[in-house]
């Protein structure tokens, strides 16, 4: 199976091409360009370099989520018009689940920390059991505090990654207390290989969706919709 | 019958630069073959007005499903299209960048070339869809919610810019009047129609001069009179009259947009005059811009209202001529917000 993949969830942006066990191609950057300027550009570079013939693809994998709102629509957005284009469908994979795919083998358990702002993280929690990706927590959105506690509670060895780390390690370093470490720039954030791996897994699952019926998600819903609740929900308490 | 194909350029065009997903197919930016737009109008309301996040989320949901329609409509697939048009500003930015991230990964995939399209530009151009006979130079009064612009059509994608508004676009101003006498969102079709039944020489509500731009607009102050009225009123215990109040704002932002209108008919000599935006399918405003024209010996143009509101077609007229033109976006074409008309 031939995927190509895009993750534009966070600072990141990464296109892959992934052909059964071949890695053909991948594109990662970390700049302050917006991926709107760099996400395809990207692809026709590992295109041309690899001489790809786009109709060759089997699945589209995007990360579709958690991350940036505006990121993830414009991996989605990208990912839909490739689909159309090219009559394939899409594999959404979620955005925690192929950051922790990174550490593909670790002993430890993984965390991986998307800052999510408002003292909260995108996060889950996996471990490698004989060379499959158990997940321990599913990808949520919580308050920092909360997810330490859940880590402590494990008491097992545990690996960090993903762009929460930065704003996040004075914290962890003051409240976790089983042992950890930080993985390294090489898998530290999103790559579109783990993406790709992620999505064929799950196309063999029988996970594509139609193009049309592909969305992001968010794990959050949008501000108005939030305060309109709570308003609601007050009106209902008085 | 291959000479006849030969000179047919069918474009696809896509907007989605505020609260509505569009896409359409028009040949030789004139010959409308299809106009899907999925609205999101009633999400909106919910919130008094288009909360950006919102748009942006129903926009990446439906976007796919509208491109299909708008082709399936057409009778084509993407094969037979020449080219992609693509709003890329301005707006929400987070709208646009679905529709540009979309359009651009179409024609990457497909290979049909692209083309950046000003959102103003496309309002404009939607005067050529049923209007055959409509050349440049012209007159155009754009007015919508987000915009205020009368602008001096010279030649196909030559713009001069003679007035904008400094602050509120005129469908703000109807947004926010509409809101304060109770009637809600979206403003502009609800006070026209309450001020069907209003007074329009009730209340002398200002008409709003800017100082050094001749053509330039202010409505802010005007919005701002109408709250001092209602406050008034209330402060006094008066009743008020909703629809006099509607249809003496309404009357002084038609006179507005009429003076200068006529005004730059004659410094330019002009001998045709088009409106063009979500405003402009307001009847009574179209009705004072046709009688001043017929006043004058100028030609009227206008859209019919649904090529007023935010729609693709626009954009593919306007896509067509940039595309005979020679012009190209590449695969790095970026949502510019605030795009100003003539970049």
């Amino acid at each position: 199976m031939k995927v190509l993949a895009l993750d534009s969830s966070g600072l990141v942006a990464s296109v892959a091409v992934v052909e059964d066990d071949n890695l053909l191609g991948e594109y990662t950057i970390n700049y302050k360009k917006t991926h709107s300027q760099t996400l395809l550009p990207m692809l026709d570079e590992v295109a041309k370099m690899i001489e790809l013939d786009l109709k060759t693809i089997d699945v589209i994998a995007v990360s579709a989520g958690p991350g940036s709102f505006t990121g993830l629509r414009i991996g989605s957005a990208t990912a839909k018009g490739l689909a159309l284009a090219l009559d394939k469908k899409i594999v959404s994979v979620p955005t925690v689940d192929a950051l922790a795919y990174n550490m593909w083998g670790s002993d430890a358990v993984v965390c991986p920390l998307m800052d999510a702002r408002r003292n909260q993280t995108y996060t889950g929690l996996y471990e490698f059991v004989d060379g499959k990706m158990e997940t321990i927590k599913a990808q949520c959105v919580v308050m920092l505090d909360e997810i330490v506690e859940i880590i402590n509670a494990l008491g097992r060895k545990v690996v960090f990654l993903g762009d929460g780390v930065p704003a996040f390690k004075e914290y962890l370093e003051a409240n976790i207390k089983v042992p950890h470490m930080y993985a390294p720039a090489s898998m530290n954030k999103q790559r579109a290989a783990s993406v790709a791996c992620l999505g064929a897994s799950l196309a063999d699952q029988g996970m594509a969706e139609d193009a049309k019926d592909h969305k992001p998600e968010y794990l959050r819903v949008s501000q108005a919709e939030r305060e309109r609740q709570e308003k609601e929900r007050d009106f209902k308490i008085c | 019958m291959e000479l006849e194909n030969e000179k047919e350029v069918k474009i696809l065009a896509i907007e989605s630069s505020c609260d509505e997903t569009a896409a359409a197919v028009i040949v030789n930016g004139r010959d409308l073959r299809s106009n899907v737009i999925s609205s999101q109008i009633a999400t909106h309301t919910l919130y008094g007005g288009v909360v950006p996040e919102i748009a942006s989320r129903k926009h990446i949901e439906k976007i796919n499903q509208v491109i299909e329609e708008a082709l399936a409509d057409a009778d084509m697939t993407l094969s037979d299209i020449d080219a992609i048009g693509v709003t890329y500003g301005p707006g929400l930015v987070g709208a646009l960048l679905v529709g540009v991230a979309e359009a651009k990964a179409l024609s990457y995939a497909s290979n049909i070339p692209l083309v950046g399209v000003h959102h103003i530009e496309g309002h404009i151009s939607a005067n050529y869809i049923e209007n055959k006979d409509l050349e440049p130079p012209f007159l155009c009064l754009v007015v919508s919610g987000g915009h205020t612009h009368l602008v001096r059509v010279a030649d196909y994608g030559k713009y001069e810019i003679l007035g904008r508004t400094r602050d509120d676009a005129a469908g703000e101003a109807f947004d926010k009047v509409a809101r304060a006498i109770g009637l809600g969102y979206p403003g502009g079709p609800k006070i026209e129609k309450v001020s069907h039944e209003g007074n329009p020489e009730a209340i002398s509500f200002p008409r709003a001069k800017v100082g050094d731009g001749v053509y330039d607009f202010s409505f802010s102050g005007l919005k701002s009179a109408v709250l001092n009225y209602l406050n008034g009123c209330k402060m006094k215990g008066e009743d008020i009259n909703q629809a006099d109040v509607a249809a003496s704002f309404q009357k002084s932002v038609t006179d507005v947009l009429v003076e200068h209108a006529a005004n730059a008919i004659d410094e330019y000599k002009m001998d045709k005059f088009a409106i063009a935006g979500g405003v402009a399918s307001n009847g009574t405003i179209r009705a004072a811009m046709e009688e001043m024209c017929k006043k004058k010996g100028v030609k009227f143009y206008h859209p019919s209202p649904i090529l007023c509101t935010d729609n693709a077609a626009m954009i593919g007229a306007a896509a067509y001529y940039d595309f005979i033109a020679g012009k190209r976006a590449g695969l790095d074409l970026n949502a510019v917000p605030n795009l100003k008309l003539g970049d």
